[in-house]
């Protein structure tokens, strides 16, 4: 693993290594001293084009948890009217000697160039790129989903295991979404079934060659999957308005349809986790009552998140390839 | 595993098991008995090398049904280590720390060959983040010379004088199938 | 004056012969072709160069309906000298320059000021379009009869890059232009269906999150024109056709008697949106890089003669253009240099279609002439004739080698591609714009002083 580009670049090896070592790095976290010498002396820029604070915020407490320098370039609005701004950061914090550098991006596929383009030559990891891939949320989303679906192992985190045969539900905007494709991408890798739920409207083109199921009604997906986990997608209210694509025709509607209220709460199997990737939007694609429940992981998914993000950076920027099979 | 010209087997598995059963005398005695000892097994073979030792304190002080997990622990020392960037990332082991801790205890550190002693420092970094023992010690099952640091065993299964361009290769039943230390060049 | 004796070639992939060129037409074929060759005794005037086509294959020259050359405005990118010399060694003796510069080609004297500076450059004609609308607003039209009334003659109107998407306007200009035999090339392309497009829309797209451009809005647009030019008698003629939707409609409105003609780019015959898998924007274009079903579907279409001519759409972009974001990027390739070989490749040598030499003269001279209104290219090589022709290697392979290209730009998306066929030689008008593959630059050099 070079770069951590989309969550589809991960081999099924690969995936269980991340989550593996990020089950020890969580168990670090729990500690007194949670700092620990990995990455000391090299820098790791984040990079980013789009306000992201909470993923920001994330990567830094990683990269720093691990005795790396952090550098955070917020780019926002120098961007997209001209890409060159792209390349020439990238020259910038290449002769300013980054040793690893996390993108995040409004336009697809830019952490790719960074990474392909010859700009620079360090480790690049995808912090979400418009509508493309989020791979490390996936990887936090899988990590939630082994620790409380499969469990078992050193600190009950499922080491060495997948999610075969774990039944996922994900439901919202597909379309603009980052985080479905990724999770799609990583959840089949895995073994785990998925079902998007959406409008119509809110699916891709396309949508029917993915690995995966796809249903336009989210009371007979709770009903026919049983799901282990259902995981919501934000739903940006502008969506409905004519300007921005008139995907659906009110927020109300969307909820009465789509939304994770009480009565679908009840509904699910009584083991099945609630996902979300966070910002919610409270009333609109999940409830209250949904998102504070015992059985939410949206907190824990958040403190996963540095533990997975400790992991990818560990793993790309600590020495060569990874060792094959060396347990 | 070993493609060099020569190799001798230095350590049969009769060897390997009159080592582990001094060293775990040495240990008690040393230490006065076993109330305070943690030993910790550094990954991949120092593990097992230290659940050993574990079984025998525990037979020696005539309580071979206490809990071992509450004697033995691990200590993966990867990300302490000061040449992550030479050598390829190694994959992460689990550090698990008996449910006592380490503050106040003789941590026993095990591990198979003792060299430069960069392993050994790591470990001593590593156990700096987890609590403040009262003393650390230092098994090896080998002392093959050669060391960068200002580091000693305490206990030793055998010195084994080499040179630089040999190979100290232990293999260990619980992950090779069969006991032996060979030397190869 | 310089005239050519060319020996043996194979016209059209036929029969070998020989050509003599001189005073700016076929002077004679065949066995009276040397004999019509003054001897080399030092007594004439004329010298005679022979070039040996004992190998080579004669087409008459290529003419291209939809170039870029990108001046006024976009000299960075290309110029109409740049442009027509890399239209020269591409086997092009005539070229459309589209109207979408800075200014915009909407007034008599921007298209007057692009074909005189072709007239300048001396490398190939240079035919320029009009934009249908003001400043390709798609709001007015423009005034297309000066355009067609000045020196430049205008003929083909179009707001390439921009769709004339109100279907009234849309209506007066295909009944204005009957009134010159002028003609509307579309650029079709639903703009509230394409908006923020930056690729096909489909299974990759999906897969790339990148926001589709959905073949319905090419179609679509196709689809209303046609009818419209059923409807008022008007001739129209359809733009870098893409789509196996659009090959049907073109198909359904011949049959019914339409009178509409249809284009394909060299790219849309080889490539396919998987391409665009590396976000390299080298494959950005638009219209997008479609389907392998698309891709077969128009090369049927330009086998069976439903698609009418091969047009470049030759657009390029500096560096800075696509050294970038996949979103930042500017859509568009160069093709003239290109667009034989990728013909070849795609259609020629390619055993599922019968396309042979005679097939690349129709749909890459004669019929594009003919939908431009050019009579003197696109000609027949008979005696007479303007000598407009290139000489091919058939057999010759070459890399594509981006900066060993003559366009100013280096946006192919054939770099380190081997393809097929080499143009050996090119004549514009009697004289050799092109000879052993390398432009002749004194030539320009004494028609430039000339002019």
């Amino acid at each position: 693993m070079r770069h951590l580009l989309s969550a589809g670049d991960l081999s099924r090896a690969e995936a269980v290594e991340i989550l593996d070592t990020t089950s020890t790095m969580a168990a670090t976290q729990s500690r007194e001293i949670k700092k620990l010498p990995a990455l000391r002396g090299l820098t790791v820029v984040n990079l980013f084009f789009e306000d992201s604070t909470r993923t920001r915020i994330s990567f830094e407490a990683a990269a720093k948890r691990l005795s790396a320098d952090v550098i955070n370039f917020s780019a926002k609005g120098s961007s997209v009217s001209k890409g060159e701004s792209l390349k020439d950061t990238a020259l910038t914090l290449a002769a300013m000697g980054a040793d690893a550098v996390v993108i995040r991006h409004q336009a697809s596929g830019a952490p790719h160039r960074l990474a392909t383009s010859g700009w620079i030559r360090t480790p690049v990891v995808n912090a979400g790129d418009g509508m493309h891939q989020h791979p490390t949320q996936a990887l936090l989303d899988a990590f939630t989903m082994r620790r409380h679906l499969v469990g078992g192992g050193e600190g009950g985190d499922g080491v060495g295991e997948d999610l075969t045969g774990a039944k996922v539900v994900i439901v919202g905007d597909v379309l603009h979404s980052r985080v479905a494709r990724s999770n799609v991408d990583l959840l089949h890798t895995l073994g785990a079934h998925v079902t998007l739920v959406a409008p119509p409207t809110l699916l891709p083109v396309g949508v029917d060659t993915w690995p995966c199921a796809v249903s336009y009604d989210l009371d007979a997906s709770i009903a026919d999957v049983r799901p282990d986990a259902i995981m919501m997608l934000r739903v940006q209210r502008e969506r409905m308005s004519s300007a921005g694509g008139g995907f659906f025709p009110s927020p109300m509607e969307y909820s009465r349809r789509y939304g994770l209220d009480g009565t679908r709460l009840a509904a699910l199997p009584e083991h099945c986790v609630v996902m979300h990737p966070g910002p919610m939007n409270r009333g609109l694609e999940i409830s209250a009552k949904a998102a504070d429940s015992p059985r939410s992981t949206i907190v824990e998914q958040v403190a996963n998140g540095v533990a997975v993000r400790m992991a990818v950076l560990y793993l790309l920027l600590a020495g060569g390839t990874p060792t094959e099979g060396s347990r | 595993m070993t493609s060099g010209a020569t190799s001798t087997t230095v350590l049969s598995e009769n060897d390997i098991s009159r080592a582990l059963t001094r060293i775990a005398h040495e240990i008690l005695e040393r230490n006065k008995g076993g109330t305070d000892l943690v030993l910790l097994g550094i990954p991949t073979r120092g593990a097992p090398l230290a659940r050993r030792l574990g079984e025998r304190i525990l037979d020696a002080e005539g309580r071979p049904e206490a809990p071992l997990a509450e004697l033995v622990g691990t200590l993966d020392i990867t990300m302490h280590r000061d040449d992550l960037r030479r050598n390829p990332t190694r994959a992460l082991e689990p550090t698990r720390i008996p449910p006592v801790g380490l503050d106040e205890k003789v941590v026993v550190l095990v591990d198979d060959v003792l060299y430069s002693g960069r392993t050994i420092r790591a470990a001593l970094d590593a156990i700096s983040d987890l609590g403040r023992p009262r003393a650390v010690q230092l098994a090896v099952l080998v002392d093959r010379g050669h060391r960068e640091l200002p580091i000693r065993a305490d206990y030793i299964g055998k010195n084994l004088p080499t040179s630089r361009s040999e190979r100290v290769s232990v293999r260990l039943t619980e992950l090779d199938g069969s006991d032996s230390v060979v030397l190869s060049s | 004056m310089t005239s050519y004796l060319i020996r043996a070639a194979s016209v059209l992939g036929g029969e070998r012969t020989d050509l003599y060129l001189a005073d700016g037409v076929i002077a004679a074929l065949g066995p009276d072709a040397a004999a019509a060759a003054p001897r080399g005794d030092g007594g004439s005037a004329v010298e005679v160069v022979e070039i040996d086509a004992s190998t080579l294959i004669a087409l008459p020259g290529l003419v291209d309906l939809h170039t870029h050359l990108r001046e006024p405005g976009r000299e960075d990118a290309e110029t109409v000298a740049s442009g027509t010399r890399a239209a020269a060694v591409g086997g092009f003796t005539c070229v459309h320059a589209m109207a979408n510069t800075d200014p915009v080609a909407d007034t008599a004297g921007v298209v007057e000021q692009v074909w005189r500076l072709g007239q300048d450059a001396g490398w190939a004609q240079v035919r320029p379009v009009g934009a249908v609308t003001v400043g390709l607003r798609g709001e007015q039209l423009a005034e297309l009869g000066a355009m067609a009334d000045s020196a430049a003659a205008v003929r083909v109107f179009s707001d390439d890059g921009m769709c004339v998407h109100d279907p009234v306007l849309m209506r007066r200009a295909l009944e204005y232009v009957k009134a010159f035999d002028g003609v509307v090339a579309q650029h079709a392309q639903e703009p509230r269906l394409t908006a923020g497009a930056l690729m096909h829309e489909g299974v990759v797209s999906a897969a790339l999150g990148l926001t589709g451009w959905p073949a319905v809005a090419e179609e679509a647009i196709i689809a209303r024109d046609v009818l419209l030019a059923e409807h008022v008698g008007s001739r129209v003629h359809i733009c870098h056709l893409s789509t196996a939707g659009s090959v049907d409609i073109i198909r359904w409105a011949k049959a019914r008697g339409i009178d509409v003609t249809a284009e394909v780019t060299p790219h849309h015959l080889v490539l396919t949106d998987e391409a665009v898998r590396g976000y390299d924007p080298q494959f950005k274009v638009n219209p997008p890089l479609r389907t392998a079903a698309d891709v077969a579907a128009v090369r049927a279409g330009l086998a069976d003669g439903t698609i009418d001519i091969v047009a470049t759409d030759h657009a390029p972009h500096p560096d800075e253009d696509k050294d970038c974001e996949f979103a930042a990027a500017a859509m568009g390739m160069t093709g003239l240099e290109t667009a034989l070989s990728v013909v070849v490749e795609a259609m020629v040598n390619n055993p599922d279609h019968d396309f042979g030499w005679a097939d690349v003269a129709r749909t890459m001279s004669a019929a594009p002439a003919a939908i431009g209104r050019v009579s003197e290219q696109g000609r027949p090589l008979e005696v007479g004739e303007p000598a407009n022709l290139v000489l091919v290697d058939p057999e010759a392979t070459w890399t594509v080698d981006p900066p060993a290209l003559r366009t100013a730009s280096s946006n192919t998306p054939f770099a380190q591609r081997e393809l097929p066929a080499r143009v050996v030689a090119t004549f514009w008008r009697g004289a050799a714009t092109v000879l052993d593959g390398a432009p002749r630059e004194a030539l320009r050099e004494r028609a430039g002083a000339g002019a």
